[in-house]
């Protein structure tokens, strides 16, 4: 049985289309070529600033590598469609941003519930509500792990530039399709429309994952079962006889729903929260500058981790022991890692594009006798490496 | 008990047994429906290996899932067609079918109805109206007759109700047809046509909702709401030449429309073939 997207032909297309070397595009581009060589086949979305690059890159190349490209009717109906397609066997992928990001949560749930990979990328954009909607934001942080309703893990990767988002995306791909569970890509509208160098690689460099199948009708009949004890069950494809049972309700090993027995309930939510604890080496991904030595510490995610970057490399010149810690995988959070660092720091800085979000995540890690500072902007505008040096002098 | 009667029921082999009996109350239309559905599987002696049926929310929905021995996919509220689409570009050669009910399909699942009439997406819809919100309690429906009660119009409907078949034939739709759960042997036939018709095709089911719609319209009785439906029907041949106030109340049944247009997938999959030779992508 070939998934879409594994097929010799396909890497065939990929190389014929796409020479490796060094382009000057959008980061909403790279994603989309990302994607493609990821071997995401099958897109649904619905345009919206400052997602739509990506729909416009996917909807003119998709079909090149005889992928699908479908606008829906709404935002809603985006997700649900690839939602049906991902259990034909698709890698599928949509763009969205804020407004739309709130629209597919329902759903969002749904996938977790169902266990369906996919991968969601959500260029945030400025809010609450419609917002400044053509500006970059950091503000979707945790709208990103509690957007949905009920106990669930969420798994959310953050790229910090344009070339990262080519790779971050490739990895959404794979930790979906290992863990079988939807993954946020939260990237932001400031990046999404910088352009600058990014480097296309050789297919032949691109590490890809598929989902795990059912070896055998046993393994077909459970499709929410656990035969391999690390909590991510085979996935039987729909149109292959295994008259396979999916529902968004409590359900049972064999995807019957059971929502009156709690046991069936705890079994299915615990496992599924399990699958995701248990894997972190799958998905856990940070970045440390100057973190050996480093007396004040900087902890900065997406777009924000740039100028961070910069800062802590002037505050190196000017003889401050500053480092940065850039959690490349928001959720879950590398939180053993913050611990570690936090008791080696007197200070940490937490700069984003917001009033001050993932700072309570680092918050839940570090100590009383450190100073936790967040340096926060918001109205569109990213954080400047002067912005941040003033605050890493300001505490020096 | 309940096995016994399964076991006698010639349409059986089409049912998940594990999951019988059905959790449908007595007198609901929904077990003709399903029963209908599996007869005009058995006559097109179609493999059920190659359906796949999609449902949303509510009584309706769980006419063909879980009951219905097929792949099944139990959506959220309203987003049937939605998923349902996603899964036929995946499986293009497979039918797939969408059974789902009036409050999920057309009220807030609406929009996707519309769009995927509009898309002629190859894709059965079996919407099965009964006015009403059932599995919630009884409350008010896009469908709810003008005048009738339900818990949340304790006085009487102020609202008209859609018009499904109607809206969605001018949508577009290659086939549409509605009949009631009193007209059996015609459903068949339309949902063995809808199935056969390369495009989206829906056919609309009256159906009977004693215990939240009748008892508080008094028909609290199965057989006196199917008297209701056959009283009340008109061809749809008759209604062209009725007056708006003469069909008021009426059920108009019949076939709607059932002619060819371009189909989504196949659309999509012809214009994959000629970006790819227009790029000399092919294979040679």
């Amino acid at each position: 049985m070939i998934i879409r997207g594994d097929e010799p032909e396909q890497l065939r297309l990929l190389r014929k289309l796409y020479k490796p070397g060094n382009y000057f595009m959008q980061g909403n581009e790279a994603v989309a070529y990302g994607a493609l060589f990821a071997g995401c086949r099958f897109y649904a979305g619905y345009p919206i600033t400052p997602s739509s690059e990506i729909a416009e890159t996917m909807a003119r190349e998709l079909p090149k590598l005889h992928g699908y490209y479908l606008q829906m009717e709404d935002e809603i109906g985006s997700i649900a469609a690839m939602v049906g397609a991902s259990w034909t066997g698709f890698k599928v992928m949509t763009a969205t941003a804020g407004p739309g990001f709130s629209l597919m949560q329902e759903n969002l749930g749904y996938a977790v519930m169902t266990e369906t990979p996919l991968v969601l990328v959500d260029v945030q954009r400025s809010g609450p509500s419609t917002g400044q909607a053509t500006k970059g934001a950091q503000g979707d942080f945790f709208q990103a792990r509690w957007g949905t309703h009920g106990d669930h893990p969420i798994v959310a990767l953050s790229p910090t530039s344009g070339q990262d988002a080519f790779w971050e995306t490739i990895r959404a791909f794979n930790i979906a399709e290992k863990l079988r569970t939807p993954v946020v890509v939260l990237f932001d509208g400031v990046l999404a429309h910088t352009r600058e160098q990014i480097r296309i690689p050789d297919v032949s460099e691109v590490e890809i994952t598929y989902r795990k199948l059912p070896a055998n009708e046993e393994e077909a009949k459970l499709p929410f079962g656990d035969p391999h004890g690390d909590g991510v069950p085979p996935m039987p494809l729909f149109g292959h006889g295994y008259f396979t049972h999916v529902t968004g309700s409590t359900h049972k090993e064999n995807g019957l729903r059971d929502v009156y027995t709690p046991e069936v309930h705890d079994r299915l939510v615990r496992r599924i929260h399990r699958k995701i604890e248990k894997n972190r080496e799958v998905y856990e991904r940070y970045e440390e500058h100057f973190t050996d030595d480093a007396e004040i510490l900087v902890v900065s995610w997406g777009v924000t981790a740039r100028p961070a970057l910069g800062a802590v490399l002037k505050a190196r010149e000017e003889g401050i022991k500053a480092g940065l810690f850039v959690p490349k995988t928001v959720h879950p959070f590398p939180g053993e890692r913050m611990r570690e660092l936090g008791k080696r720091v007197r200070v940490i800085l937490v700069p984003e594009m917001n009033l001050g979000q993932m700072i309570i995540e680092v918050e839940r890690y570090v100590n009383d006798d450190v100073l936790l500072k967040g340096v926060n902007k918001i109205g569109g505008v990213p954080l400047t490496v002067k912005e941040i040096l003033r605050e890493i002098r300001g505490v020096a | 008990m309940a096995n016994e009667i399964y076991s006698t029921y010639p349409m059986v082999k089409y049912l998940r047994k594990e999951a019988l009996p059905t959790a449908l109350c007595p007198g609901c239309g929904g077990g003709t429906v399903l029963n209908a559905f599996a007869n005009a599987i058995d006559q097109l002696k179609l493999d059920p290996k190659d359906l796949v049926v999609v449902s949303g929310i509510g009584c309706s929905a769980w006419i063909a899932s879980p009951y219905f021995l097929a792949d099944t996919l139990h959506t959220t509220h309203g987003r049937a067609i939605a998923f349902a689409t996603g899964v036929k570009v995946g499986l293009p050669d497979k039918k797939v079918v969408v059974i789902s009910g009036d409050g999920d399909l057309a009220s807030i699942g609406g929009n996707h109805l519309l769009h995927a009439a509009r898309r002629n997406i190859d894709i059965t819809v079996i919407l099965v109206n009964n006015f009403i919100y059932g599995m919630t309690g009884g409350q008010l429906a896009p469908t709810t007759p003008f005048g009738a009660r339900t818990t949340t119009s304790p006085y009487r409907n102020i609202e008209h109700p859609l018009q499904i078949s109607e809206t969605i034939a001018a949508a577009g739709a290659s086939y549409v047809a509605r009949w009631t759960t009193a007209h059996v042997y015609q459903l068949i036939e339309s949902i063995k046509k809808a199935l056969n018709v390369r495009g989206f095709s829906l056919v609309e089911v009256i159906s009977q909702c004693p215990v939240q719609y009748g008892r508080r319209n008094r028909m609290k009785e199965p057989a006196e709401m199917l008297r209701w439906f056959l009283k009340n029907s008109v061809p749809v041949s008759r209604a062209k030449n009725m007056s708006p106030e003469e069909l008021e109340g009426k059920f108009v049944i019949g076939e709607f429309v059932n002619r060819e247009r371009p189909e989504f997938v196949t659309e999509l999959n012809k214009l994959i073939d000629e970006v790819q030779g227009h790029f000399g992508l092919k294979e040679d």
